[in-house]
């Protein structure tokens, strides 16, 4: 075991984890967080807490996963590089790790043209892979990015997300490879909605032998309504919604929608348990959090194993 | 070349309010390639003013000169002569060339006509894009000609990012992913495979602007 | 050919010639109003001339409309060259365009003017449409008047 991690121990068993996530408020009512935590309560064995997603200013993720720690729960904190340079980066790390956070997940983060403060400065001081990498050599080798010694450095299980669909798509596999290459421990994938290029990106994983370096979790997202799934195809970049799951939400006919959707993603969990090279799911189930234990119920997913 | 485009007329109106009479001057250096501030659009933009003025019934006199360029001190002196008979300058050369009117003719206001933008080109008639964002640290040998720092919404030095959808950044529809372009030019180059997967350092930003206000000194050529 | 004797014709190769600048400065020189006469779309003998100048006046437009003053006082027309009502009624129709406007404010100093432009309403010519054919000339006027 490289760090105290909850999901480290969970994957290394060999057991299919169940990841989930939680957006946090935008104000900063604690309780908020504490009644979606108490929603998840025994289904998922962590939870990450987003990072200003979609460029909009919420409560910090590092806060917020206190106070599900504080609950019980394995918080995974994610990390943009979008609003903070090497310096900030770095001491919200070792801020982290001294309040008890065991896994953190390094993105970019989505622009901030694209949230509710559309006229501020980005800071890209470095990427998403830079971050993994200054992570890594944190746990590993006890540096700062300028070399310097760190008396009690962090030692995080190092996560990072993974887009199965974006483009182009013939540097979708060599770019886990960078990421593993950078340090990666596990990966989170975009939500899975074309399982047939899903399955193309999972084989070229496997068959360089990167699933036995990287943890991969499948993400899924079950679709609330036909609207959802069309607003998904055509408005979310990076997104892969097949006509045949617009077309059976359809079918599933009026005020049926939703319940199809949790039922379409639960067959999903389902297969992706026999996937080979998937390592578990994480479920975003963007505010709808209280059907995340049917879910993971339904998928025989219960269970989960003790801390 | 250096891009800019005028700034807005209701804004240049503002600035030139409390004066009289004011020396209008453009530059014949990138400004006027790019049609923002060269010969032609200092005798539209005194026009301009000059109509927005007589409507209110009060007549603006406007001093017509295009300097071959205003980043250089020897061509700012040209206008000593009269200069110093007008209120304010109005410059549509880039911020350059406003600062050096600014140092050099310390008692008359210099104000800014146009809004610079970008080191860019032209990519067809009528139409300016951004190429180089002049980080003091060139990295188009590692990405096939194509600037990550500039062309990637994110400046990402190992992307694309998940956003990257048809060869199109997620910010905005019409602008292309930077990495797409790097992944396809290294793919022509028969050098995806053994480029693309070495991670790019942290780069050091002390060559860019972070670094503070950047300068060049060749002793070889200083007198 | 019959028309309004307040348009004054300044003549050029072609349209294409047509400058922004030329039309402020007619505006600045006192004029209520300015248009460029093209050939018919497709029909320049420099292929694109009259293409250029109708992105030229859309452009003196917008500035127009950024200083207060109505875009409506210039304008651009496509006409054949051996088309005289054709050129009659668009001089009648632009006359009574600048009419309804007024004076320009550049003259009067009186401040910025609404920059709605308005819809155009082509006059009945008085002569009705036998008149105007009848006006047809035989040698042709000059086919593109910027003025």
């Amino acid at each position: 075991m490289k760090t105290a991690s909850r999901l480290e121990k969970i994957l290394e068993s060999g057991t299919f984890a169940v990841t989930s996530e939680c957006g946090p408020p935008r104000g900063a009512d604690p309780q908020v967080i504490r009644e979606k935590g108490e929603l998840l309560k025994g289904s998922v064995d962590a939870i990450n807490v987003t990072d200003n997603q979609t460029s909009v200013v919420r409560m910090s993720s590092i806060a917020a996963c206190v106070i599900l720690k504080e609950m019980g729960f394995e918080p995974i904190v994610q990390m943009t590089t979008r609003d903070r340079n090497r310096i900030a980066l770095q001491s919200d790390l070792l801020g982290a790790a001294a309040l008890g956070m065991n896994n953190l997940l390094c993105l970019s983060g989505d622009h901030q043209s694209f949230g509710d403060h559309p006229t501020s400065k980005n800071v890209y001081d470095i990427d998403s892979i830079q971050l993994i990498q200054t992570v890594h050599r944190m746990r590993e080798e006890g540096k700062f990015i300028n070399g310097e010694e760190i008396k009690t450095p962090p030692k995080f299980f190092i996560g990072a997300a993974a887009n199965p669909f974006a483009d182009p798509f013939a540097i979708r596999v060599p770019r886990l490879a960078k990421k593993a290459a950078a340090g990666v421990d596990f990966v989170q994938t975009q939500c899975i909605y074309n399982m047939d290029k899903f399955r193309e990106w999972m084989k070229g994983i496997v068959d360089r032998g990167l699933h036995e370096k990287v943890k991969i979790l499948a993400g899924v997202t079950p679709m609330k309504s036909v609207g959802m799934a069309r607003y998904m195809k055509k408005s979310v970049p990076g997104m892969d919604v097949p006509d045949e799951i617009i077309q059976r939400l359809k079918d599933a006919g009026k005020g049926n929608a939703a319940k199809e959707g949790v039922k379409m993603c639960v067959e999903q969990m389902q297969e992706l348990r026999e996937m080979e090279g998937v390592a578990g799911v994480h479920i975003m189930a963007i505010e709808w959090e209280e059907k995340v234990p049917e879910m993971v119920k339904d998928a025989g997913l219960l269970p989960r194993p003790e801390g | 070349m250096i891009i800019g485009h005028r700034k807005p007329l209701e804004e240049i109106l503002q600035m030139v309010e409390p004066f009289d009479k004011i020396a209008l001057i453009g530059c014949k250096g990138c400004v006027a390639v790019c049609a923002a501030g060269g010969e032609k659009e200092v005798g539209i933009l005194a026009s301009a003013l000059r109509l927005a003025r007589k409507k209110d019934g009060r007549e603006i006199e406007i001093k017509e000169v295009t300097l071959e360029r205003q980043c250089d001190p020897e061509y700012i002196e040209e206008i000593e002569g009269f200069v110093h008979d007008y209120q304010a300058v109005l410059s549509i050369a880039c911020g350059v060339g406003v600062q050096y009117m600014a140092e050099r003719y310390k008692e008359i206001p210099a104000l800014p006509g146009l809004n610079t933008d970008f080191m860019g080109g032209s990519e067809e008639q009528g139409v300016w894009v951004e190429k180089c964002q002049g980080c003091g640290n060139c990295v188009l040998h590692l990405t096939g000609g194509i600037c990550p720092i500039t062309r990637c919404s994110k400046s990402l030095l190992n992307g694309p990012c998940g956003g990257s959808s048809g060869g199109m950044c997620e910010i905005n529809p019409e602008i292309a992913c930077g990495w797409q372009l790097i992944v396809d030019r290294l793919e022509s180059l028969g050098l995806l495979e053994k480029v693309y997967e070495q991670i790019m350092p942290y780069k050091d930003w002390t060559t860019s602007r972070d670094g503070g206000p950047r300068k060049i000194v060749r002793e070889d050529m200083r007198e | 050919m019959d028309y309004p004797p307040n348009v004054k014709i300044i003549r050029i190769p072609c349209t294409g010639k047509v400058d922004a600048l030329y039309l402020l400065k007619a505006l600045e020189d006192g004029v209520d109003g300015v248009y460029a006469a093209g050939c018919e779309e497709g029909d320049c003998h420099f292929l694109v001339g009259n293409i250029r100048a109708k992105k030229r006046v859309g452009y003196v437009k917008s500035i127009l409309k950024d200083l207060g003053i109505n875009p409506g006082r210039v304008e651009m027309y496509n006409m054949s060259a051996a088309d005289g009502p054709r050129f009659v009624q668009v001089a009648r129709e632009f006359t009574a365009r600048i009419k309804a406007l007024g004076p320009s404010p550049v003259k009067t100093g009186k401040g910025s003017e609404p920059t709605e432009e308005v819809p155009e309403h082509a006059p009945e010519s008085e002569g009705g449409e036998a008149a105007k054919q009848e006006e047809r000339p035989a040698g042709g006027e000059p086919a593109q008047p910027a003025a």
